[in-house]
C-alpha cells in the first residue's frame, strides 16, 4: 500500500460548504409544525424543591409544560452513575438545575413563560470549593463529597524521601474554563409511537445520546435514533451534554405531538453547561543536589461540579499524566475528584492531563530555581527512555529521545540567544520584562487502559451503486477533519482518489458504533478501523473477478458499481482488536495505560509588564512527536487551535463564580484570545511511526492543551522571578503574586534533610 | 422563592404581537419587501423570515462577529441591527458572495488556505473580510489582526485566516479590480 493522499494536505471534505454558509447546523434545520422549547433552572445552588407555580400573564393553556413526572422511564441522564436527573425531582444540587420544560411556537412568547415560572425551594448549605467539598463544610453527594478516588503507587516513597537531599513542595490551581465554540448547543427531537425519538443535532457523540434516551424512554436502540448535523466546535464541550438536551427536547416533543427545537442562547450554553474541572494539585519531590528526581507525592484533586458525569475518567486521565514524561522511580499520586455545588464539570480538549501536568512541570521549574539548574538541563536529568517505566509501571515502547526533541524545540525558540538577551535587557530600566519558559510533556492516544476492548468499535465501508466508497462511522466531524482524514485512510487503502471516498453522515440507524469522538482517539483508533475495513473491501473486490492488479482510480470505480449491480451490495466491516502486548489493571493503575503515546516540547516567549502585570506571549513553539502526520495542515491547524485555548486558559478566560453559577456568562466578561491577542504559533511535527496506527499516526488533538498554561507561567517566572501558583494567570493574579514577592521557598516549600 | 418577572399582560403581549412594520431591503441583488415585528434583528430577518441561514448567531449579542453582513458594502453585527433601521438598504450576506460554483475570491483563498475548521464564524469572517478590503485600511498583519479581531474563531483558525486575507491584498494589489465588489 502507497501513500499517496496520506501526509499531502487535500482540501477538506466540507469546504465549498462551509465557506457559502450552505453548511446546515441545527439552527439552521426546521420542520413542518416545529416548535420551540425553554428550560427553567433551579437559579439557587443547594435545596428542596417545594413546589412549582406556573405564575400569571400568560396563556398557560396553549404551551407545552414538562417536569419529572411527565419521564416515561428513569429519571437520569445515563452516563456512569446514572445520580444527574433528567429534571428536578425534590432536590436541587447547583444553580442551573433543569426543573421545568416549556414549548412554544413563539420565542418571545416562550421567553417571557419562562420568566413566568415559580420555584418555590427551601435552599439548604452549599459547597463551593475543592477544600471546603474534602473538609465536609456540607456533604453534599454521597458520604464524603468525594465520587472517585484512585492512587497509582511505584516503587518506594518513604524511602526516597527519606534518602533525597531536599524536598520541595508546591501548590499550584487550575481554574475552570469555558469550551466556547461558536455554535452554541442546540438539537432538534421529533416522536411518533412507531419511530420513537429521533435526535438532530450539534454533537460529539451520536451513541451516548442514543444510551442516555433508551432508559429514559423505556425503548430499544431502534426507537431512539440520533443524527449528527454539521457541528460548529465541540472541544469535548458537546460530548456528555447534548445527551441533557436531546432529552429534555425528545420529552417536549412527545408530550407536544410536533418536533421541537431547543437551542441555548449564549448565556444558558455558558453558565448551564459543562466546563473544564478546576483543580489543585500539591506536588512533594524528592530531590538530589544533581536535580534527579528520586520521589514524587502527588496530591491531585479536581471540582467535579454536582453530579459525577464524567468526573471519574478525567481525574484517571489527570492520574496518568501527573508524573509526566520522566523516569521517577518512586512515585504516588492520589486523586480525588469531588462534588460542589456548581454545574457538573465535563470533558474538554485535553481532559484532567492539563491541569496536573500545569503542576509537574511548574514544579520541575521551582526546583531547578532553588538547585540553580536550568530549566531545560533539570528535565534532561529525568526524562524517561526507551525501555524504561512511567508512573503505572508501562514500559516505554515508542521509539522516542526527549533530548532531541528538546534540542530541536529549543533551537526554533532561539532559547540560548533570547536567555542572554532578556538578561540584559531585564536590567535595564523600564516596566517591561522579557521571559522564555517551556514545557515537556506526553500525552496517551485513545482511551484508557482497557477502555477501547470495551468499546470494542466497529467501522464499515461500503461501495455505492455508482462506485463510491462511502465511510460507515460514527466518528463526528466538528471541525478537526474527521471526513478529510477518513477519506485519506480509506483512498490510500484502496489505492484510489479522494474523489471516490465519501464519508456517511453519522446516523446511529446507519452507521455502527464506531465509539465517542473524544480523546484523540479518531485518527488513531477509528482511522486504523477505516484503513482495515477498506483492505477488505478490496480484497472482495479483488476476489470476485471485477478487479485486477494493479488497476486505476476509475477501473476501480467501475468494478465497484459492477459488483453493486450484481450483487445487491457490497460492505466490509473492522472491529477494533487491541494490541497484543496492552496489560492494564483497573484496580490498581498498574500497567499499559495507553497503547501509545505522543510526546511534546512547548516554548513560550512572554513580556511582563510590571507597571500593569500584564503577561503577554510574543512567541510559541510547539513541537510533537505524533507518529505520522496524515494531513500536515489540518495537524498545524490543530496545534494552532489548541495553543490559542491553552493561552487563553493560561492567561485570560477567568471564570468568575458566584455561589456556584458563572457570573461572567457573556463573551465580553469572559475574555479569550482574539486575533491580536495571539502570538505566532510555530508548529512543528516529529514522526516515529506506531504501528498500530494508520500509516503510524497517533493522536494530535489534544496536545496543545496541556503544555501553554506551565511554559508562559515557567516564563513569567524567568522575566520576573515571581512563582505564580495558578492560572489564569490574570494581572490581578500576577499583581498578587508579585506584592507578595513569591519567591520559590513561598510556592516551595524547601527542607533540607538531615543525613546521618 | 424566586419572583418572576413578569411586565406584560397578556393583553398588551397580544397587542404588541399585532405590531408590525413593513421594511424594503436589497438582499443580494434581490428587491424583499417583508411585514415584520419593529424589533426583528437583520440577522433574525434573514434566518427566519428568508432561511437565508448561512449568517450564524453566536452571542445575538454584538460580542462575537459570526452574524456579519455587508449593509451599503459595510461589515456591520446583524444581530445588533434592526432590520426596520436599515430601510431601503443593500444587503449582501455569505449566499450573495458566491454565483453557483464561481466563489468570491476569499472563499477561494479560504479553501487554499484552510482558514476554518468548525466553519460556525467561517460566513462572518468571510464577509467581515470583504467589508475591510473595501474599507482599504489594513496595510501590515497587525492591522489586518486588529481589524479582524470583533471576530471571534474558537477553533483558533487565526494564522490560516489572516493567511487568506493576505493572499487576496497581494492579489487585489497586482490586479487592480481583482477584487469584486459585493
Ligand atoms: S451573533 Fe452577532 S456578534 Fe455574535
Ligand atoms: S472555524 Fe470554528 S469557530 Fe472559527
Amino acid at each position: 500500500m502507497k501513500n499517496r493522499l496520506i501526509g499531502t494536505s487535500v482540501p477538506r471534505k466540507e469546504a465549498f460548504d462551509k465557506v457559502t454558509g450552505r453548511a446546515r447546523y441545527v439552527d439552521d434545520v426546521s420542520f413542518p409544525g416545529m416548535i420551540y422549547g425553554t428550560t427553567v433552572r433551579s437559579k439557587v445552588a443547594r435545596g428542596r424543591l417545594r413546589g412549582i407555580a406556573l405564575g400569571p400573564g400568560i396563556p398557560w393553556d396553549e404551551f407545552v409544560v414538562v417536569t419529572a413526572k411527565d419521564i416515561p422511564g428513569i429519571n437520569a441522564i445515563h452516563l456512569i452513575n446514572d445520580d444527574q436527573p433528567c429534571l428536578a425531582d425534590g432536590v436541587i444540587n447547583h444553580p442551573e438545575e433543569p426543573v421545568v420544560l416549556l414549548a412554544h411556537p413563539d420565542k418571545h412568547l416562550l421567553e417571557k413563560a419562562r420568566q413566568a415560572v415559580v420555584l418555590d425551594i427551601d435552599e439548604l448549605p452549599a459547597v463551593h470549593s475543592i477544600e471546603d467539598a474534602l473538609a465536609k463544610t456540607a456533604v453534599v453527594w454521597g458520604e464524603d463529597n468525594i465520587f472517585k478516588r484512585y492512587t497509582i503507587e511505584k516503587g518506594d516513597i518513604a524511602e526516597a524521601f527519606a534518602n533525597a537531599d531536599v524536598i520541595l513542595e508546591g501548590h499550584y490551581e487550575t481554574g475552570a474554563q469555558e469550551q466556547l465554540y461558536i455554535e452554541n448547543n442546540g438539537v432538534i427531537a421529533s416522536y411518533s409511537e412507531e419511530a420513537g425519538v429521533t435526535i438532530w443535532g450539534s454533537l460529539q457523540c451520536p451513541y451516548y445520546i442514543q444510551k442516555a434516551l433508551i432508559p429514559l424512554f423505556g425503548v430499544g436502540p431502534e426507537r431512539a435514533r440520533v443524527i449528527q448535523l454539521e457541528t460548529g466546535g465541540g472541544f469535548g464541550g458537546k460530548e456528555e451534554y447534548p445527551s441533557m438536551i436531546a432529552s429534555h427536547a425528545a420529552l417536549l416533543a412527545k408530550k407536544a405531538g410536533v418536533p421541537v427545537k431547543i437551542i441555548y442562547d449564549r448565556a444558558e450554553d455558558m453558565a448551564a453547561t459543562t466546563k473544564r474541572h478546576p483543580s489543585r494539585t500539591v506536588v512533594r519531590a524528592a530531590v538530589m543536589r544533581d536535580g534527579t528526581v528520586v520521589g514524587l507525592d502527588i496530591d491531585f484533586a479536581i471540582d467535579g461540579g454536582a453530579y459525577s458525569t464524567l468526573s471519574q475518567v478525567v481525574l484517571s486521565r489527570g492520574l496518568i499524566h501527573a508524573a509526566g514524561p520522566y523516569s521517577c522511580p518512586n512515585v504516588h499520586i492520589l486523586g480525588r475528584a469531588v462534588a460542589t455545588n456548581s454545574p457538573p464539570h465535563g470533558a474538554f480538549r485535553g481532559f484532567g492531563a492539563p491541569q496536573s501536568i500545569f503542576a509537574l512541570e511548574r514544579h520541575l521549574d521551582e526546583i531547578g530555581k532553588y538547585l540553580g539548574i536550568a530549566p531545560d538541563e533539570i528535565r534532561r536529568r529525568n526524562f524517561v527512555k526507551p525501555g524504561q517505566t512511567l508512573a503505572t509501571g508501562q514500559v516505554v515502547r515508542d521509539d522516542v529521545d526527549m533530548n532531541v526533541l528538546l534540542d530541536r524545540a529549543l533551537e526554533a525558540a532561539g532559547w540560548g540567544d533570547k536567555k542572554a538577551r532578556f538578561a540584559v535587557e531585564n536590567r535595564e530600566e523600564g516596566s517591561v520584562k522579557r521571559g522564555i519558559g517551556l514545557a515537556t510533556f506526553l500525552h496517551g492516544t485513545g482511551f484508557t487502559g482497557s477502555g477501547e476492548k470495551f468499546l470494542a468499535s466497529i467501522v464499515g465501508v461500503e461501495a455505492t451503486a455508482d462506485g463510491h466508497v462511502r465511510v460507515l462511522a460514527a466518528s463526528t466531524e466538528i471541525g478537526q477533519g474527521t471526513n478529510t482524514i477518513f477519506a485519506q485512510i480509506a483512498g490510500d487503502a484502496l489505492g484510489v482518489d479522494y474523489d471516490v471516498i465519501q464519508v456517511g453522515q453519522p446516523d446511529t440507524a446507519f452507521v455502527p458504533n464506531s465509539g465517542p469522538t473524544v480523546a484523540s482517539r479518531t485518527c488513531t483508533i477509528v482511522g486504523k478501523l477505516v484503513e482495515t475495513a477498506a483492505l477488505g473491501l478490496r480484497q472482495t473486490l479483488l476476489g470476485s473477478g471485477l478487479l485486477e492488479e494493479p488497476y486505476s482510480s476509475e477501473q476501480f470505480v467501475k468494478a465497484c458499481s459492477a459488483y453493486v449491480a450484481r450483487s445487491g451490495e457490497l460492505r466490509a466491516y473492522a472491529e477494533y482488536k487491541q494490541p497484543p502486548y496492552i496489560k492494564w489493571d483497573e484496580d490498581t493503575f498498574k500497567g499499559d495505560a495507553y497503547g501509545a503515546y505522543s510526546w511534546a516540547v512547548y516554548v513560550a516567549s512572554v513580556k511582563v509588564d510590571t507597571l500593569t502585570y500584564e503577561a503577554t506571549v510574543e512567541d510559541f513553539v510547539a513541537l510533537q512527536e505524533v507518529g505520522k502526520v496524515i494531513h500536515p495542515t489540518l495537524a498545524a491547524g490543530q496545534i494552532e487551535g489548541g495553543v490559542a485555548q491553552g493561552i487563553g486558559w493560561a492567561l485570560y478566560e477567568n471564570v468568575v463564580w458566584k455561589n456556584g453559577r458563572m457570573a461572567n456568562d457573556r463573551m465580553t466578561d469572559y475574555i479569550m484570545p482574539t486575533s491580536v491577542d495571539l502570538p505566532p504559533i510555530r508548529a512543528l511535527f516529529a514522526e516515529s511511526p506506531y504501528s498500530y496506527g494508520p500509516s503510524g499516526a497517533k493522536g494530535i488533538g489534544e496536545l496543545p492543551m496541556d503544555g501553554p498554561g506551565p511554559a508562559i507561567v515557567n516564563a513569567i517566572l524567568d522575566a520576573v522571578g515571581i512563582g505564580i501558583p495558578r492560572i489564569p494567570a490574570t494581572p490581578e493574579v500576577v499583581m498578587e503574586a508579585y506584592l507578595a514577592n513569591t519567591s520559590v521557598t513561598r510556592v516551595c516549600r524547601a527542607t533540607e534533610v538531615a543525613r546521618g | 422563592m424566586v419572583a418572576p418577572h413578569v411586565d406584560v399582560s397578556n393583553d398588551e403581549h397580544a397587542e404588541l404581537l399585532a405590531c408590525r412594520s413593513l421594511v424594503t431591503l436589497r438582499i443580494n441583488g434581490r428587491e424583499t419587501k417583508l411585514t415584520i415585528a419593529p424589533w426583528t434583528t437583520l440577522l433574525d430577518l434573514l434566518r427566519e423570515h428568508l432561511d437565508l441561514t448561512g449568517t450564524k448567531k453566536g452571542c445575538d449579542n454584538g460580542q462575537c462577529g459570526a452574524c456579519t453582513v455587508l449593509v451599503d458594502g459595510t461589515r456591520i453585527n446583524a444581530c445588533l441591527t434592526l432590520a426596520v433601521t436599515k430601510d431601503g438598504s443593500e444587503v449582501t450576506t455569505i449566499e450573495g458572495l458566491s454565483a453557483g460554483d464561481q466563489l468570491h475570491p476569499v472563499q477561494k483563498a479560504f479553501i487554499e488556505r484552510d482558514a476554518f475548521q468548525c466553519g460556525y464564524c467561517t460566513p462572518g469572517q468571510i464577509c467581515s473580510i470583504v467589508g475591510l478590503l473595501r474599507e482599504g485600511r489594513a496595510k501590515t498583519t497587525r492591522d489586518v489582526r486588529e481589524l479582524m479581531s470583533g471576530n471571534i474563531c474558537r477553533c483558533g483558525a487565526y494564522a490560516n485566516i489572516v493567511a487568506a486575507i493576505e493572499d487576496v491584498l497581494t492579489e487585489a494589489s497586482h490586479t487592480p479590480d481583482g477584487e469584486r465588489e459585493p
